[in-house]
C-alpha cells in the first residue's frame, strides 16, 4: 500500500515528521519510510526513535544541490510506493519542496504547521494573506508533497526501527558550484525553546538600551528576541532572534513585547503564547490588540522600573 | 546582460481589513509583493552599473497592465505579461508553467531572479519549480549577488550558515527580503512608465490552458483572537498581575 516518506536535511526536524506522519497513519494503517541522504547519524537517530529508514549513500548528491536532492527523492518515492512526502519547511525544504513537486508533477504545500486527514483529505494549515489569515488547504492529486514548520510537532521518542540502503542514480547539477560554507554568528541562542520571551523591536531608542532590556531578560528568566527590523536594518541583534513569519515561531508562557507595533508578520510568530504583554507609547498600536496585558508608556522607563522592582 | 524579474500582483496586504475572521479584500487596491520588489530593485542596480536591460515578467488578472507600471516606474525596462482573469490565486505549479513557457519566448535571459516568496502567499515554490522546467541552476535565499561576464557569485544566506556559490549564466536567483532597499520612483518615472513597452500574451499565444486547482481552500479566516487586553497604568501593576499567575518569581 502507498505511504508517507519523510525527509529532512536536519535531525530533529526529521523526528518531528516522524510523529506527524504517525499522526496522519495512526487510522490508515499507511506505512511510514523516513529517508536519510549521506547522513548516517540520522538513520541511526531516526530508527532509534521506530522508524523504517532507508538509507540513501551518493557522493554525487550535495545538500547544496537541492535539485540533485529533489531528483535522489524522486527515485524513493517511486521505489518504495510512496504518495504522500513530507518534508520541514525550514529554508532548504521549502525549496527542495518546490522542486520536487515539480519533477513529481503534482502540487505541494509550504509552510505548514498543523495537518489532520479527514476522511481521505488530508487538511492542512497554513499562514495566508502574508500571516494575516489562517487558511485550510489540501492537495486534491493523489500524490502530495507537504513542508511542515519546524517544531509544528514533538519530536518522535525512542523507539526500535530499522535501516536499509537504497541506491540511486543522481547527477550533480551541472553550473551550480560550492564554493565555500560558513557557519553563521556564534551566537546560537534557541528562541523557540525559551519559556520566557522579551522581544524589541524599533521603538528602542539605541543599541545603547540593549544592557538594560537583558537585565530584564535575566531577571524574568527568559530569552531575549526581537523584530525583524531590529536585526536586519539596525543590525543590533543577530537573525536568529527574530520572531515572526520569516523568523522563528515560539510558544513561550510569557510574552512581554517592548516598542514593536505587532505587524501581521510579526504576530504570526508569537500568536501561540499562554501569556502577552504590551508595552508601547501608542495606545492605537496594533500590538495592543493582540496582548494580555497592556502598558502605554515609554518602554525605556518601564524597563527601568521593572527591572528595579525585580532587583 | 539581460535580467529577467519574475513580480506577482497582490493585494495590498496593508489594507486587508478583517471583519468577522473574513479577510476583506473588496477595494483592497493591488500592487506587486514586497520581496519582489527587492527581486527588481537588485536588477536595476545591477544594470545601472554595469548596463543591460531589466524585463519584469508576471502573470496574474488583467488588473496587472496597471499595476506593473509600477515595476516599469522603479527602473524596469520593458513588461511581459501574461494575462487571464482566473490567473490571481491559481496553483503554484500552473504559475510555474507559465512563467517557464513565457522565458522559453524570452530570447536573451542571463539571469532571473525571483522573489524568496509571493507577498500574499509566501511559499517559495514558483522559483525552485521554474528552474526545474528550464533546467538551470538556481540559489535561493541569496543575500548578496555578484555578476561577472558568464558567472554569478550568491551568497545563499539560511537559519544556520551562508553558502557561497557559483553559477554559470543563465541561471537563476532568488532573493531575500533584506538584500536591498527598494527605490521610490519619483514622479516623472511614473509618469515615463505607461510609455514603455509591454508585451501582453494570453494563455492560448503560449499554448497552455489553464489545469483544474489541485490545491482546494476550505476556509480562509483570522486567528481567533482572546487576548485579554487589559490596561494598566504601571510596572508595578504588571509585576502583580504577572505574579499573581506565577509568570515571575518562579
Ligand atoms: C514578507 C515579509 C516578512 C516579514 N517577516 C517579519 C518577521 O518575521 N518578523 C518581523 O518582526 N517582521 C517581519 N516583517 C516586517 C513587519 O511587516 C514589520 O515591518 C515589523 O515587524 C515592524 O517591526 P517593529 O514593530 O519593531 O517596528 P515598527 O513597526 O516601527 O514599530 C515600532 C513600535 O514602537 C513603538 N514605540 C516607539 N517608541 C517607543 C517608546 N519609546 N516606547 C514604547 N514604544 C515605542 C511605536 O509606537 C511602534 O508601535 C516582514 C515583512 C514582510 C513583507
Ligand atoms: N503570478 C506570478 N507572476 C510572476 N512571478 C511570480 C508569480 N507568482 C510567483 N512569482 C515569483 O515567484 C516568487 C515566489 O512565489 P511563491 O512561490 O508564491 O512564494 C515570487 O517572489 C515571484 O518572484
Amino acid at each position: 500500500m502507498a505511504g508517507i516518506l519523510i525527509y529532512s536535511d536536519k535531525n530533529d526536524y526529521a523526528l518531528e515528521l516522524l510523529t506527524a506522519a504517525r499522526i496522519i497513519t495512526a487510522s490508515s494503517g499507511l506505512d511510514v519510510r523516513a529517508l536519510s541522504i549521506n547522513n548516517d547519524s540520522q538513520a541511526e537517530a531516526l530508527a532509534g526513535a521506530g522508524a523504517e529508514v532507508c538509507k540513501i549513500n551518493n557522493t554525487a548528491i550535495a545538500l547544496a544541490d537541492a535539485s540533485a536532492l529533489a531528483n535522489a527523492i524522486k527515485q524513493a518515492v517511486e521505489k518504495l510506493d510512496i504518495n504522500t512526502i513530507l518534508l520541514s519547511s525550514n529554508l532548504r525544504g521549502r525549496e527542495l519542496a518546490g522542486r520536487l513537486a515539480q519533477i513529481i508533477g503534482t502540487a505541494c504545500l509550504t509552510g505548514v504547521s498543523a495537518v489532520k486527514l479527514n476522511g481521505d483529505k488530508l487538511e492542512c494549515q497554513r499562514n495566508a494573506l502574508g500571516g494575516a489569515t489562517v487558511a485550510t488547504q489540501y492537495i486534491a492529486t493523489e500524490k502530495k508533497v507537504i513542508a511542515i514548520v519546524p517544531r509544528s510537532f514533538e519530536k518522535a521518542p525512542a523507539g526500535t526501527g530499522k535501516i536499509s540502503e537504497l541506491e540511486v542514480d543522481v547527477q550533480a547539477t551541472p553550473g551550480l558550484k560550492l564554493v565555500e560554507t560558513k557557519a553563521k554568528s556564534e551566537d546560537s541562542v534557541d528562541i523557540e525553546a525559551a519559556e520566557v520571551l522579551v522581544a524589541v523591536g524599533q521603538g528602542l531608542n539605541s543599541k545603547d538600551d540593549l544592557p538594560m532590556v537583558e537585565a530584564l531578560v535575566k531577571a524574568l528568566g527568559g530569552e531575549l528576541a526581537c523584530s525583524k527590523p531590529v536585526a536586519t536594518d539596525k543590525k543590533w541583534l543577530s537573525e536568529e532572534r527574530i520572531i515572526g513569519l520569516s523568523g522563528k515561531k515560539c510558544k513561550p508562557e510569557l510574552a512581554v513585547l517592548l516598542g514593536i507595533s505587532g505587524q501581521v508578520q510579526f504576530n504570526v510568530g508569537i500568536r501561540d503564547a499562554g501569556t502577552i504583554v504590551a508595552v508601547n507609547s501608542d495606545e492605537n498600536a496594533y500590538v495592543n490588540k493582540m496582548a494580555d496585558y497592556v502598558l502605554v508608556d515609554d518602554l525605556h522607563k518601564v524597563v527601568a522600573e521593572l527591572n528595579k522592582i525585580l532587583a | 546582460m539581460n535580467i529577467v524579474v519574475a513580480m506577482k500582483q497582490i493585494p495590498d496586504l496593508q489594507q486587508i481589513r478583517i471583519r468577522n475572521r473574513e479577510p476583506v479584500l473588496d477595494a483592497v487596491p493591488l500592487t506587486l509583493g514586497n520581496i519582489d520588489k527587492n527581486a527588481l530593485e537588485a536588477a536595476v542596480a545591477f544594470k545601472e552599473s554595469h548596463g543591460g536591460k531589466v524585463t519584469v515578467l508576471s502573470a496574474g488578472s488583467e488588473d496587472l497592465e496597471d499595476t506593473i507600471k509600477e515595476a516599469l516606474a522603479a527602473g524596469a525596462d520593458e513588461a511581459f505579461l501574461v494575462l487571464d482573469d482566473e490567473l490571481d490565486g491559481a496553483d503554484s505549479e500552473a504559475i510555474a508553467g507559465i512563467l517557464g513557457a513565457a522565458l522559453n519566448r524570452i530570447e536573451d535571459k542571463d539571469l532571473i531572479i525571483f522573489g524568496e516568496g509571493s507577498g500574499d502567499n509566501y511559499s517559495g515554490q514558483v522559483g525552485p519549480r521554474v528552474a526545474e522546467i528550464l533546467g538551470i541552476p538556481l540559489v535561493t535565499y541569496a543575500s548578496s549577488i555578484e555578476i561577472n561576464d558568464k558567472t554569478a557569485k550568491v551568497v545563499r544566506s539560511l537559519e544556520d550558515c551562508e553558502e557561497i556559490i557559483e553559477l554559470t549564466l543563465p541561471a537563476a536567483v532568488s532573493v531575500l527580503a533584506g538584500i536591498n532597499e527598494p527605490r521610490i520612483p519619483s514622479v516623472t518615472q511614473i509618469l515615463k512608465a505607461g510609455k514603455k513597452p509591454k508585451e501582453i500574451l494570453e494563455m492560448d499565444d503560449l499554448g497552455l490552458a489553464l489545469a483544474e486547482k489541485q490545491v482546494i481552500t476550505l476556509s480562509n479566516l483570522a486567528p481567533e483572537s482572546e487576548r485579554k487586553q487589559i490596561l494598566l497604568k504601571s510596572a508595578d501593576e504588571l509585576v502583580k498581575a504577572l505574579s499573581s499567575q506565577s509568570l515571575i518569581g518562579r
